[in-house]
């Protein structure tokens, strides 16, 4: 893959290359940004609107579940690893890993000298106390289920050993997740509500719900990152206070920017999109052990009973890209580029209807805009197209509040989103393994799930994309989600805010990084 | 003097039976909602073992008759406990949202009640003129807009030039002047929906005096209509007024979360929302019982008023 570390900064073809590299990840950008961005510089505070934060946020990391906490956090702490703008993993407080042959031994060597904000330094046995915390009986964290596989974790002088239990080859993707930050500790625990943390930037006050302070740590010891002296993050839920927020020149990012009104925003003068096309994804999950759906030629007929291309012109306004019924993103590493893509052909529903002996289908789609913005608006477009194929879809608007408890997983098809995970692997057993409590399809496909464990452990590149394309087509073909559209995060910024060529894709503001990786031009 | 003494402590008490009603009810009802803390806090990540140990952890598995008397013990020491989300003591996080809620009511107050007294008294003088139609007109379309929309307008017209800020955002550092100029907009807003409700209120009830004999009497003795309005009429119809002002300043202070979304200013309202939608009972709790306090002390205030602007209610016998 292209180096876009290169100290020159990234040629134009550079950016074509990275960006045939990662598919559509690439920026879509205006005309009027595109052009190279300035050396980095030193200064400045930075003002950032998001429409997440509420007053019950948190500093304990096994809550982290919005933007705001995502973006602060991310700020505050340190991790092993970090997913660069481009995809690929480097590392942050551990300098470099290694795996035993059968993936099943991670030895992560942590980086000398990396200092918290309190003074004292980085040490292995942190690292042990920050991902245990995770772990265990008595966890209550979000990232439980994704540090499950972890069996030991051992402090050896100034490297930790994973022992996992079964091979991994992804295993130190893991390690960047968000809920994961090393933290200080003491007798071999953290203190979950710290305020401590060794990131590029130290919280000098937070309000939850309203706003947050940062100042720069001044240890910091990445040199080429961390350039604005300070950072101000403002939670302004309403959409239209948040435009005008950064219209009159009260933030300098917003994210994101309603879809609704981003055409108006483009207009204005002195203000630019950013639009990033990455993993986030959203889904219509169907329960595959209730009827009608247990029969896959339903499942079939209602993937090819919606106009995806519509969907993203209508719903996310032309940001996103359509979707093929699996969760990878092309800008996956093993993105199956050969798989059929499903389209929109009454016919071949009804031909999928009537392999399934009915002539006609109804169904009901629960939806509220709690899974993600404008789910209402997509669930009726879709009703709207599937009339043509003899499905009537009744959709059923549900309420916002308690949306992923009493609806989520519980009615036999609902809407949902991802946010996606930078790697196949990760992906699929989060929402699509057999037993993974957060499989919304409940989907088993004895196929699938056997492909799963051995890509896991295979350390040859391409007997495993082999099987990683397989099982995006198993996906597609017999899984139990309609996956209609990629979609792009979007946020809006002052014309003074600079960032680089090449900007995250994995999460929103550069992959909750923008603080770190943006300067002022 | 003394039944006034007598009322005021009566109507405590009684106030104090209220709000611990209030807080069973309020208790009962986030009981009710589906969903408990631990699983909207973990949200799309819950899982069957983390919300367990969660809620062991905040003693969510107990009974909650035991959780609402534990509740209740802590509270009437004085103890409001912390939140269950993110464990701050409920007093840090409310003292300033209250400080900011009461000082954007007060502020709201101070443009309202003189102006819609003084356009009350104007239109009930030069009743069914150009003016007091214009006036109605204004005020009564001023108030059938939702809030947010009069918000959108003045800050289209207010913000979008540079006047006002769009964002109300202010700490306890920010000083008074600074203060006052950043939340101009919210304070007007408020303005232009409440003042309607006390101006025709004004209106109404000096206009209903004026048919009275002894309004009467002080016209035909040559008194200005000014004079007998302000010196005759107003008097006798201080009563209903201030309970109209009353109830729209326990409105101030309750129900202005959309206001405070759209101008992003850190109030009650929004802590309350958000502490529903997480299920932060204790939170819930407290802000809840700050409303309801408001409305039984502003409604004591009220009716001690009124008694007082009518001497045949002090002198009964």
């Amino acid at each position: 893959m292209t180096d876009f570390s290169s100290p020159k900064g990234v040629s134009r073809r550079g950016l074509l290359q990275g960006a045939t590299a990662l598919g559509t990840a690439a920026l879509i950008l205006p005309a009027s940004v595109r052009r190279a961005s300035a050396e980095p510089k030193r200064g400045g505070i930075l003002r950032v609107a998001q429409a997440s934060g509420s007053t019950t946020d948190s500093y304990d990391p096994a809550t982290w579940d919005s933007q705001f906490v995502q973006v602060l956090h991310t700020a505050r702490c340190g991790y092993l690893t970090e997913i660069a703008a481009d995809g690929s993993l480097v590392g942050e407080v551990a300098e470099s890993w290694e795996a035993s042959a059968d993936a099943m031994t991670w030895t992560f060597k942590l980086r000398d000298g990396i200092t918290y904000h309190s003074g004292g330094n980085v040490t292995a046995a942190d690292v042990v106390a920050s991902i245990n915390y995770h772990r265990g009986d008595e966890s209550k964290s979000a990232a439980k289920p994704i540090v499950e596989a972890i069996t030991d974790i051992k402090a050896d002088g100034n490297n930790v050993v994973f022992t996992l239990n079964a091979g991994n080859a992804d295993f130190p993707f893991i390690m960047s997740d968000y809920h994961l930050p090393i933290l200080p500790s003491s007798d071999g625990k953290i203190d979950p509500m710290t305020k401590d943390g060794c990131g590029g930037y130290i919280i000098d006050s937070w309000e939850p719900g309203v706003s947050a302070k940062l100042s720069r740590n001044p240890n910091y010891w990445k040199t080429d990152r961390a350039w604005f002296d300070g950072i101000e993050l403002v939670s302004i839920l309403d959409s239209a206070a948040r435009q005008n927020a950064l219209i009159t020149g009260e933030v300098d990012v917003i994210d994101p920017v309603d879809r609704n009104t981003v055409s108006l925003l483009e207009r204005a003068a002195g203000i630019k999109i950013l639009a990033t096309t990455g993993t986030q994804h959203y889904v219509f999950p169907m329960d595959t052990r209730v009827a009608p759906f247990t029969d896959n030629n339903v499942r079939q007929a209602l993937k090819y009973a919606l106009d995806r291309q519509e969907m993203v012109d209508k719903i996310l306004g032309g940001y996103g890209s359509v979707g093929n019924d699996h969760p990878i993103g092309p800008s996956n590493r093993y993105f199956n580029k050969d798989l059929e893509q499903h389209s929109y052909d009454p016919d071949k529903a009804k031909f999928f209807l009537k392999e399934a002996g009915m002539d006609r289908l109804n169904v009901q789609l629960s939806a509220a805009d709690a899974a993600f913005t404008g789910a209402v608006d997509a669930a009726v477009l879709y009703s709207e197209k599937a009339a043509a194929a003899g499905i009537t879809i009744e959709v059923v608007r549900e309420p916002n509040d308690g949306y992923w408890d009493n609806v989520w997983m519980k009615k036999p098809w609902c809407a949902s989103y991802w946010g996606g995970r930078p790697t196949e692997d990760w992906m699929f057993t989060t929402a699509y393994a057999a037993g993974a409590p957060w499989n919304e399809s409940f989907w088993d496909n004895a196929r699938f799930n056997e492909l799963l464990i051995a890509a896991r452990s295979e350390l040859n590149e391409e007997t495993r994309r082999a099987m990683y394309y397989e099982m995006q087509d198993l996906c597609a073909n017999q899984g139990g989600t309609v996956m209609p559209m990629y979609a792009s995060y979007v946020m809006g910024m002052s014309d003074k805010v600079a960032h680089p060529e090449v900007v995250a894709a994995n999460w929103t503001l550069d992959g909750f990084r923008a603080i770190e990786r943006w300067w002022f031009a | 003097m003394s039944a006034i003494w007598t009322m005021i402590a009566k109507r405590l008490g009684l106030g104090l039976l209220t709000l611990f009603v209030i807080s069973v009810l309020i208790f009962g009802a986030t009981e009710l909602l589906p969903g408990d803390l631990a699983k909207n806090i973990l949200g799309q990540s819950a899982t069957p073992e983390t919300v367990a140990a969660f809620r062991r952890e905040l003693g969510l598995d107990l009974p909650a008759h035991t959780r609402y008397l534990n509740w209740l013990l802590g509270a009437v020491q004085g103890d409001f406990g912390t939140s269950l989300a993110n464990k701050r003591p409920i007093a840090d996080l409310i003292a300033t949202r209250l400080g900011n809620t009461l000082f954007l009511a007060l502020y709201a107050a101070a443009i309202s009640i003189p102006l819609s007294l003084m356009l009350g008294v104007l239109a009930a003088l030069y009743r069914n003129t150009i003016f007091d139609r214009t006036a109605n007109a204004l005020a009564l379309s001023s108030i059938s807009f939702p809030e947010f929309f009069v918000a959108y307008i003045l800050i289209f017209i207010l913000a979008q030039s540079g006047l006002f800020p769009s964002m109300s955002r202010v700490d306890p550092d920010t000083g008074f002047a600074e203060t006052l100029y950043r939340t101009f907009l919210p304070a007007l807003t408020l303005t232009l929906v409440v003042t309607a409700h006390m101006m025709r209120m004004t209106r109404a009830a000096i206009i209903n005096l004026l048919a009275s004999p002894y309004i009467e009497m002080a016209r035909l003795k040559g008194m200005t209509p000014m004079r007998v309005i302000l010196h005759h009429a107003l008097p006798n119809a201080l009563a209903p007024i201030i309970t109209v002002v009353a109830l729209n300043l326990a409105y101030l202070i309750t129900g202005v979360v959309v206001v405070e979304v759209v101008f992003v200013y850190p109030g009650l309202g929004q802590l309350m929302v958000d502490s529903v939608a997480k299920r932060d009972f204790p939170v819930v709790q407290a802000v809840a019982l700050i409303f309801a306090a408001a409305y039984v002390l502003l409604n004591l205030t009220a009716d001690v008023l009124s008694t007082l602007s009518n001497p045949r209610l002090i002198h009964r016998k």
